[in-house]
Order: structure tokens, then sequence, then C-alpha cells
């Protein structure tokens, strides 16, 4: 797919909000659907589905290791449980509560939890989770997505939903440019091609909302004519292998880019999947065994290099490694 | 200081700002000239989010200056969102993440008494955080090893972050459950600078159990608008509230 036109919105939208609202949806179809939560109603935004559906909502209180554990037990009996919490906390404390009762278990929980990145700002470094792609990609039975913006979070919520297996779902803290609409296509597993330049030198690989950078990425490189290929890796577990490595043998190296711990992440899954298929150079973009800390949004991710200049920086030295 | 931060949390600071001035400043063996001292009094923090009450005294008490404390939650400093063992002196331990404070303050207890090291640990934890299975295997874990030297002080506020504590995860009878729990339990005002001495003092003497001090506190106390309303557990006042609560801050003070 070729695109160019792709339209930027100019208001910031709050994946945060999308999933809300989308559990209200859910909770209107699905009669099954129950979500728990461990103290944090508004900052999850599941006060939504708890206003509209009071007797199907449940908050265990700061107790995220009981969260998990509770939720596995409700799919166990057949409830379809969504359980929210900060992704520091769930899946940081809870993880083998997930493993064991969720994942070994085999039941359909849906975690999706918020505060996933280094765009968590001034709560600093406690709160900012840089290693839960790393612990929920490492599980079997597990299905791992981070949406690139609040349209995208809507459709993965309606799509986990309708799955059988455990998901986890990772959402920023920050609003994001919306740049996908309702016909945007969006299927697990299903990595899709935002941009194609014609002969392009180089593949741009995102996860989450570093992926409207990417776009901005290319937009600059093509200007410098140097075209490029974008893909938006929404789902980081299954990888989608055949859209990896095709970009990949049309470009002959990659850059990707998570708002994220580089070990382990999504540029790690990339990385096994090339090394295994068809080695390229490939350039990571992600926090580079660092923890954060306070601040702006926009300060940190500049100074952690998630922006659209350092894509750019990062393509160009990949396109040179080819040479090599 | 929040208000400047525009974001943090003032309800639980302001509720245990009584506590921590009787700690800090009549209570703690501690040289802020030398924060290594192997021999000071431990104060832990657990509930970091309220980590403004402790900034403000570490400043005063001389670890730092004053004039940082306009810095909280800025890039680049010291004074981070939720407190940092590796970036400011006096912090003990970094906290945030609930319900790990205690088991670190038992940790210190128990190294100190192998040692013959006199000191002793305060961890300073909250209602909320009760919630949390793992305060519980430290509750156990103190009264099994019998950690006299280990004091925590409760900031019993009736409020996390969703709502009442009541509301959101029950916890009465508290007293109740720290005694089956083999602890010692003073329960007290913690609004008044005596009742906390003399709490503190009690927990001195006591050589059987570990002491669970539960301060009955007003979370936003002194600010009519914040007092006893959750939703000021984590929400930073813009420009006119952060005027009106220094108005009544100051008055208070005269
Ligand atoms: C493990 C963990 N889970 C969730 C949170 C998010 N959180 C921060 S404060 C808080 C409420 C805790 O209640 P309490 O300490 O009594 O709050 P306060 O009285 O200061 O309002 C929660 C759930 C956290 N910090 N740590
Ligand atoms: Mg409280």
């Amino acid at each position: 797919m070729i695109n160019k036109t792709i339209k930027l919105s100019k208001k910031l939208n709050s994946c945060r909000d999308a999933f809300g609202k989308a559990l209200i949806e859910a909770g209107e179809k699905d009669q099954n659907v129950v979500v728990l939560t461990a103290d944090l109603e508004e900052s999850t935004r599941v006060h939504y589905f708890k206003n509209r559906f009071p007797e199907r909502f449940f908050d265990v209180g700061v107790s995220e290791q009981a969260l998990a554990a509770i939720a596995s037990g409700l799919a166990n009996y057949g409830k379809t449980p969504v359980i929210t919490s900060f992704a520091t906390f769930s899946p940081g404390r809870n993880w083998e509560q997930i493993r064991t009762t969720i994942c070994i278990n085999k039941v359909p929980v849906k975690i999706v939890s918020t505060h996933a990145g280094i765009n968590v700002g001034e709560d600093g470094a406690t709160h900012q989770a840089l290693e839960d792609i790393a612990l929920m990609r490492v599980l079997p039975n597990m299905v791992v997505i981070s949406p690139s913006d609040a349209e995208e979070t809507r459709k993965a919520i309606c799509a986990a939903l309708k799955t059988k297996t455990p998901v986890y779902i990772r959402l920023p803290r920050y609003e994001t440019k919306m740049y996908t609409t309702p016909r945007t296509p969006f299927e697990i597993g299903k990595a899709v091609c935002l941009w194609q330049g014609k002969d392009p030198k180089v593949a741009i690989m995102a996860a989450g909302p570093s992926a409207v950078k990417a776009l901005k990425a290319a937009q600059t490189l093509s200007k410098n004519g140097i075209e490029s290929l974008v893909l938006n890796n929404h789902t980081i577990k299954p990888i989608d292998q055949e859209a990896i490595v095709n970009a990949a043998k049309l470009t002959g190296c990659v850059v990707t880019i998570e708002d994220h711990q580089i070990k382990g992440g999504f540029g790690s899954a990339v990385a096994e999947t090339l090394s295994e298929l068809f080695p390229v150079p490939i350039e990571f973009i992600g926090i580079n065994d660092s923890f954060g800390e306070s601040g702006k949004p926009k300060e940190l991710l500049t100074k952690f290099g998630l922006t659209a200049e350092n894509i750019v920086e990062k393509a160009l030295k990949a396109i040179k490694r080819k040479m090599i | 200081m929040i208000s400047k931060a525009g974001s943090g949390h003032p309800a639980g600071s302001l509720g245990m700002v009584e506590v921590f001035v009787t700690l800090y400043f009549d209570i703690l063996n501690h040289d802020p000239k030398n924060p290594d001292w192997p021999m000071r009094d431990r104060l832990i923090l657990s509930n970091g989010h309220i980590c403004p009450v402790l900034y403000a005294c570490l400043a005063h008490s001389g670890y730092f200056s004053p004039k940082q404390l306009s810095s909280l939650r800025k890039f680049g400093s010291p004074l981070q969102g939720h407190p940092e063992r590796t970036k400011l002196s006096g912090v003990e331990i970094t906290s945030g993440p609930l319900g790990s404070g205690l088991a670190q303050a038992a940790g210190i207890a128990l190294a100190a008494k192998m040692d013959g090291m006199r000191f002793r640990v305060f961890a300073i934890t909250s209602d909320g955080e009760h919630n949390e299975g793992s305060h519980w295997e430290a509750i156990m874990f103190a009264s099994k090893y019998r950690l006299t030297n280990l004091t925590q002080i409760i900031d019993r506020n009736k409020i996390q972050l969703s709502g009442n504590t009541e509301d959101i995860m029950p916890i009465e009878p508290f007293v109740e459950k720290y005694k089956s729990f083999n602890w010692h339990v003073i329960e007290i005002n913690g609004h008044d600078f005596d009742e906390i001495k003399d709490a503190i003092s009690q927990a001195r003497n006591e050589y059987q159990a570990p002491t669970a001090i539960i301060a009955n506190t007003i979370p936003g106390k002194g600010v009519s608008f914040m007092e006893n309303r959750y939703e000021w557990h984590g929400k930073a006042p813009n420009k006119i509230e952060t005027k009106k609560a220094l108005k009544e801050l100051v008055s208070h003070d005269k």
C-alpha cells in the first residue's frame, strides 16, 4: 500500500479515553464482560464503565496480585474479565499471577494497562513502565498489543474481547495525535504499512504512538530524496513475520522505535525475526538500559531520543551500514 | 511546591505534616551534613507519593537548600515525583509503588539487630497500602522476629486514590487486626505533637513486639476545601486554589 496522504489530526486524543468508551460499547454488546481495577478507577478510565454497569464493575483495592488471580477465577467460570492498572503494577507487580493463573491456565483475561512508557512524565521512574512488553511477550499464550492512537485503541479492545486467549494491551498516559480512521483496517497479528515510497531504502517499524513520529520521519527523509517504508506493528506478539521480512527484503535495513526498553522489547522481537529469516542491519530506538525520571513528557521523549529527528538520524545510519 | 509542579499529591502530604515535623525536628537522631552516618535513625517512607512533606523536612533540616523545593517533579531535579534513594541525600529508599516500604524497613531493622546497632527504624505507611498483600507479609515477618527497633506510623486518613478507604477496601477493625498479628498498637491524633511524641517514646520502651502507631489524620489538613476529600489525593491546586490554600495555612500559623 502506498500512502502519502495520511492526515494527522490537529487535536490530541487520549487512548485512555478511547479505551474507557470502548468498554461501554463492549459491555452493551456482551453481558459477560466484567471490569476490574486496583484503586485506579479514573486514571485508567474504567469509571465510565462503572457508571454505566455498576453491577459488572469491581474495585479490588490496591492489590494487583489479587486483581490478576480474581480475574482468572472469573474467566475460569466463563466471564470475560478486563483488568486495569498502571503498567508498572500490572503486569509489573503481578507477573507471576499472570503467568500461572492466566497464561498456564489459558483463560481469556484481558489485561489493559495505562501509563506505559517514559511519556508518563512527572511521576518519575517508579511509575514509568519500560519493561512491560518484555514481561508479557515472553509468556506463552499471551497476545501483546500496543495501539498507536485512540481509534486503534478502540479497535484493539473490541478485537481482544473477541479472542479466547489472554491479551495484554499497553496504553500511554499522554495524549497522542490521531491518524487512523474507523475505516483503517485492524487485525490482531497483522502489521499495517503506513507509507511506502518508490524504491524505499529503509524500513521504519514502530510500536505504539511512535508510529506518528515514524510517519513524520518518512516525510522528512522523502523531502531529502530518501524514500522509506513505515510499518505500524500494533501487535508485538504474535509478531507479523511476513510483513517484517518483506519490508527487510525490500529495503535492506531497519529502524525500530518504541517507548520501552530496547532490551527485550519490540525491537528485540523484530531482531529475533530477522536474524533468523533475513538478517539486515537494524538500528534500535527506545530506552537504552536506564530508568526514566521526572519531567514533562516532551522533555523526556527528547532526552531519550523518541523523536522524528532521531528516527531520521538512525535511518541514515542504517542505510550507511548496508554499504559496509 | 505541588502547585508549581502542576501535579502531585496534596491531601496525604498535608495530613502528615505534624508527624514528619515531630520526627525530623524532635525525634530522629540524624546528621544532615553526614547523611550516610551508620548510626543514624532511619526514616523509611513507604507511601512515596506524599514526598512533598518529606522533601520539605529534609530541606529545612539542612540536607539541601529549601530553594530547591520549587523544582519538585521538574526535568533534571533531584526531587523526583516519587522519592529516589540514588538522587537525593536523606532519602533512604525509593518508593511510590505501595506495599514495599514496611518490608524494607523490617530488613534494615533485622540487620541492625543482627549487628547490635542501636538506631531505630521508623516506617511511614498509609491506610490505602494495607490493601497490598505484601504489606501484611511484612507485618507477620516483623512480629515473628520481634523487631522492637521498628516503629510503623500509619497515616490513617480514611482516603485512598479512588474513594474513601471503607468504600474501596474496608480495613476496619484496624486496631484489632494489628493486635491479632501480635503488634503493639497505639492509636493517636496525628495532628497533636504531644500525642505523637508520647507514642514514639512508648514504642521505644516496648520490648516484646514491633509498634504500630495508628495516626488518625485529616487529609488536606489546614485547607478547608481539601480536608477529608479523596478528590485531592493526587491533584495539584490551580493558581486561585493555591492562593486560598496558602492564606488559610498561614492564618493557622498565627
Ligand atoms: C502498587 C501500587 N499500586 C497502585 C498505586 C497507585 N496509587 C498511588 S496512591 C494510591 C492510593 C493509596 O492510598 P493512600 O496511600 O491511603 O492514599 P492517600 O491517603 O495519600 O490519599 C494508589 C492506588 C501505587 N502507587 N502502587
Ligand atoms: Mg490514605
